[in-house]
């Protein structure tokens, strides 16, 4: 089975999905993510999912459930990227996300969680 | 009409992914909007998905066909063998479960399809038939 790495930048934990998710893929996350979070103190998670072409409801169930486990750990989960194809199709699936934050990109993302964003180069301002 | 006609077995979570990767692939090669790719996929993941963990597994057959009038599309034969659904209705009702999921997969997936059909046998098994037209 493949795991989705996790990176830390700075405050935030960073997980873009570039495979095609398997259910226990996505448990193994949800449980990886948890430890991150203890382990960083982190206050954010960013879910990059600009190259998965499906979202059926057992992914997007683990989606609320990684926000609401972030969210008693003291972090904001928001998930970026989501294709248009994606988003109709968990609409009319009956799966609407009410309690999961969402971004069009990884930088409007990270802007959601208040996070730093590299600082305009020196001289162009 | 069967231009193309592939089985593949579902008795692991990897078969899942690939009864979607094989859908994407004949959808895509008959010329479906991106859109319609992603519904019938996303209703192939949750059919096979319910073959896996409630049917205990079976198979999934997915044809390229065409209608009478001439108009292509993409059908998804999901089988298993397992103990049957006892009450249809419910299992068709949103948000109703026998487990712990959501209780969107049957239908939801009917919602997503052009066609649906379903045949189940108590004791005997369950087979699910979902077709999507080419706009």
């Amino acid at each position: 089975m493949d795991r989705v790495p996790i990176l830390k930048i700075g405050d935030v934990l960073l997980v873009s999905i570039q495979i095609d998710l398997q259910d226990q893929t996505v448990l193994a996350l949800q449980e990886d993510l948890a430890d991150r979070i203890v382990k960083t103190g982190a206050r954010g998670v960013i879910i990059d999912i600009t190259a998965v072409d499906i979202v059926d409801s057992f992914i997007g169930r683990m989606f609320a459930t990684i926000a609401s486990m972030s969210r008693l750990m003291d972090a904001e989960t928001v998930v970026v990227g989501m294709r248009p194809a994606v988003a109709i199709t968990l609409v009319e699936l009956g799966l609407s996300l009410g309690g999961v934050r969402t971004a069009l990109d990884l930088e409007k993302g990270m802007r959601v969680l208040g996070a730093p964003l590299p600082a305009v180069r020196p001289g162009t301002s | 009409m069967t231009a193309q006609d592939v089985e593949l077995p579902i008795v692991s979570n990897e078969d899942v992914v690939r009864v979607r990767q094989l859908v994407r692939a004949v959808a895509a090669e008959a010329g479906m909007s991106l859109v319609d790719q992603t519904k019938i996929v996303t209703a192939a993941s949750e059919l096979a998905r319910n073959t896996f963990v409630h049917g205990g597994g079976g198979s999934a057959r997915v044809e390229s066909v065409v209608n009478a009038r001439g108009r292509a599309g993409v059908r998804l034969v999901v089988t298993d063998n397992g103990p049957g659904i006892p009450d249809i209705d419910k299992a068709l009702t949103e948000g109703w479960t026998s487990g712990s999921g959501l209780g969107l997969g049957l239908p939801g997936a009917r919602r997503l399809a052009d066609e649906f059909e379903l045949d189940t046998k108590a004791g005997e098994g369950t087979t699910v038939t979902v077709t999507k037209w080419i706009r």
